[in-house]
């Protein structure tokens, strides 16, 4: 097991090089330093010194890839290759273009992502399952034809619309929780509330349907036949037996998302407000600091080669007919 | 000439698009197990009614496709003829008076006076706050009290003017459809009013009746009324909608038509060749997979903008400048969406080539290139075809989000993202400006609904594992 959870490690390091370099052409061979500080200071009447000085401030100064004047080993580390993206390796993140410092401020805005992000994670898959279950249940049946029509509609609503309306309607109409903000602890629960709401209610249509084909799918196996012949009403099959064995694709389909979570959700977080890293990661679009989605993008991937680790693991455990080999 | 073409990236490659559309139905006529599928699609009412919908959306967007630049009534110093910096499209020329007719600022669905209130000075020297008359919105009314008499007058005669326009076209259809089954008009409208048909005509016409009837009473309204109000400089909501149906449609197709060649071609070579082409392969679709989509296009997209920015002189007008940041987003999009379809088609070939058939032509001598394009190629074409018809809503809804988070189209794009964008501040005023919110969810919701009701009959039509469910 432990050998094989090493290899796969060893495996993931290429992938992790190759996200590396791919984000390394894009920030610093694509464009120059200088285009970037340019762009940052201004573009029309900024003088040569000006730039200067802003690269040196943030290290941009140096060489891409090889520094001529350096000695030794310095040679190749006093550049922005190794200062700006291999050092990310050791998590290292380094400041941002503002100047703050990008791992501190990712461990404080851990905890707000995760607030949110596991309750919808956990909720919404839950309710998913239920309704999916429900609709399986009426299968044939008007509920279900209605079921499925009314999937398709909530799914061909964007997600904007969904936090829009909730926030003017729970939150300016009915005045139930405040529209946005965050609060300390677990008096955070009001501002938590609404954006969990959203979050669940927008992905009901397209987990529905996926969890639907998924117990039909089982629905259409052997064991199902056998049980039902045992003289199993559809009740108990359903509980029983399908949801038993879909709890496999469930569970390794859902555990890729977990180390995901980490990263909160983009447009929920500045919707409402709440202080995490989907939040910060628009802010840092939007002021154009290429330090934070420099780490930020190198972040998702890690988690999300984690989330692939796990996914292998899961199987052997709740699957004794695979084998890692 | 009175104007001057202007042929934009997006819009060669749309038509592009729409020639590889008729090819592939032309291709898929003549093949009768290709066409059994898009029968079976066909035969769906409900998937029929979606097509109207989808066609209709799909005129607008080519009609805003043609582009040109109108020639200025003044000869430029020499006498040569000039042409107007802006760029038009034919849908402008359609929408003429409701692009011309702005306000100064927000004012509700058929409104006749102003959303704020402002300081007049009246003729007799007082000074007053009040709503002012808007300057085109229900001007032609003496009484604003008679408004909704007016909007209702106007609006069933246009209704009943697109009934009629209905009716004629539906006459000469089921005159032609007559002679083709051989039997009297009469019969052939019993036939089509009880459902008797092989393609579900009934619900095609109906859905054009709904069409027709909406859109008569709209084109009878829209030169008096701002039908959908206007927007914080006064602009129509209305025309902005229907510009922003182009954006939504080159997002949802161009993306897969850049994509395509990447997947397939990749997909197949690494299922077919194995070995380290594979590997390879693989390691790019990890790789791209790896990085959360929506930070690669926001690098991708910062990128360009630094470019842009650094670099005015390779864009040298603004709708040249913003068509090719549309391009550069369907270019990026498809980039982080193609490795789905490379795994699914990757992992297709690698099944179909053990099969008996393709060996056979392996024992035959046949090429790799001639065994991958005749024999491997068109066996996996209902994957492309469904993923293709599956992303489509997929990409409308992204470009929603991606125009929020701020790497979305350019700006000074009509689109429904940038519509939301601007609009959703104003949910906090009192009274709330609804209508820009309303109509862009309007116009994206019809859209991809109707798209994925379709995409849910194809994929039941062409996928072999549900045929026999």
């Amino acid at each position: 097991m432990l050998a094989y959870i090493l290899r796969r490690l060893l495996y993931a390091l290429p992938i992790l090089v190759g996200v590396n370099l791919l984000t390394f052409v894009l920030f610093f061979v694509v464009n120059s330093p200088d285009d970037m500080a340019r762009m940052q200071l201004g573009v029309k009447r900024v003088t040569p010194e000006a730039v200067e000085a802003w690269k040196r401030e943030r290290g941009y100064h140096l060489p891409l890839l090889y520094n001529a004047e350096a000695e030794g080993l310095d040679r190749l580390t006093e550049t922005i290759f190794f200062q700006k993206s291999v050092s990310l390796f050791a998590f290292e993140f380094g400041r941002s273009d503002a100047g703050s410092d990008i791992g501190y401020d990712i461990r404080q805005r851990m905890g707000p992502s995760l607030a949110v992000a596991v309750p919808v994670f956990v909720i919404g898959l839950a309710v998913n399952i239920t309704f999916a279950l429900l609709v399986v249940f009426f299968r044939a049946t008007y509920v279900e034809l209605w079921g499925m029509v009314l999937c398709v509609a909530l799914m061909s609503i964007s997600a904007l619309f969904y936090i829009i309306a909730g926030q003017y309607l729970v939150g300016k109409v009915m005045r139930l929780v405040p529209i946005s903000g965050f609060g300390e602890g677990l008096a955070a629960w009001k501002f938590v509330v609404l954006p969990v709401a959203v979050g669940v209610v927008s992905g009901i249509g397209s987990g529905v349907r996926w969890y639907r084909t998924l117990f039909l799918e089982e629905l259409g196996k052997d064991y199902v036949r056998t049980a039902r012949a045992k003289g199993l009403g559809e009740g108990a099959v359903l509980a029983r037996h399908v949801l038993r064995n879909a709890l496999i694709p469930i569970l390794t389909g859902s555990v890729v998302l977990l180390p995901l979570l980490f990263m909160g959700s983009l447009i929920l977080e500045s919707f409402f407000g709440i202080p995490g890293l989907g939040s910060y990661t628009i802010d840092a679009i939007n002021a154009q600091d290429f330090a934070i989605v420099r780490a930020m993008v190198f972040l998702g991937s890690v988690l999300y080669l984690v989330g692939l680790l796990l996914t292998d693991l899961s199987y052997t455990l709740v699957d004794p007919r695979v084998r890692l080999s | 000439m009175p104007f001057q073409p202007v042929l934009l990236w997006t819009d060669a490659l749309l038509f592009l698009l729409v020639g590889l559309v008729v090819l592939f139905a032309w291709q898929a006529r003549r093949h009768e197990h290709l066409r059994a599928p898009w029968r079976e699609v066909a035969r769906r009412p409900l998937a029929m009614a979606c097509a109207v919908v989808l066609g209709a959306y799909a005129l607008i967007g080519l009609a805003d496709s043609v582009h040109f630049r109108p020639a200025l009534d003044q000869p430029g110093p020499q006498g040569e003829r000039r042409y107007a910096p802006e760029v038009l499209s034919l849908l402008d020329l359609a929408l003429a008076p409701l692009r011309r007719q702005s306000e100064k600022t927000y004012s509700a669905p058929f409104a006749v006076r102003l959303y704020v209130k402002e300081t007049v000075h009246l003729p007799d020297g007082t000074v007053q706050r009040i709503r002012p008359r808007l300057r085109w919105g229900g001007a032609h009314l003496e009484d604003p009290a008679r408004r909704w008499a007016d909007v209702a007058a106007r609006g069933g005669r246009g209704a009943l003017w697109g009934l009629a326009l209905w009716a004629a076209a539906g006459m000469v259809w089921l005159a032609w459809r007559a002679r083709r089954w051989g039997c009297r008009w009469r019969e052939a409208l019993v036939r089509v009013a009880a459902g008797r048909t092989e393609l579900p005509w009934r619900a095609m016409w109906l859905t054009g009746a709904v069409l027709l009837l909406l859109a008569g009473a709209v084109a009878a309204l829209a030169p008096y009324y701002h039908v959908l109000g206007t927007d914080k400089v006064g602009q129509d909501v209305l025309y902005q909608s229907l510009k922003s149906v182009r954006t939504g449609l080159v997002i949802g197709t161009l993306t897969t038509l850049v994509m395509l060649p990447f997947a397939v071609l990749l997909g197949l070579a690494a299922g077919y060749f194995r070995g380290w082409v594979d590997d390879v392969v693989q390691y790019l679709y990890t790789t791209l997979n790896a990085i959360p989509g929506v930070l690669l296009i926001a690098a991708a997209v910062l990128m360009l903008q630094v470019y842009m920015a650094n670099h005015p002189e390779a864009f040298p007008t603004a709708t040249e400048r913003a068509d090719m940041r549309l391009l550069f987003l369907c270019l990026i999009l498809g980039i982080t969406s193609w490795t789905g379809l490379c795994r699914m088609l990757r992992g297709e070939t690698l099944k179909l080539r053990e099969l008996d058939y393709v060996q056979a032509a392996q024992a035959f001598g046949v090429g790799h290139g001639r065994i991958l394009l005749r024999h491997l190629l068109p066996n996996l074409m209902h994957i492309v075809l469904i993923s293709v018809v599956l992303d489509f809503s997929a990409l409308v809804l992204a470009e929603a989000v991606l125009s929020y988070v701020g790497v979305g189209v350019d700006p000074s794009m009509h689109s429904w993202g940038n519509m939301i964008n601007a609009a959703r501040l104003e949910m906090a005023r009192e009274p709330v400006v609804w209508w820009t919110l309303a109509a862009a969810f309007l116009f994206m919701f019809a859209l991809v609904l109707a798209a994925n009701l379709f995409a849910d009959a194809v994929r039941d039509a062409f996928d072999p594992r549900l045929r026999g469910a």
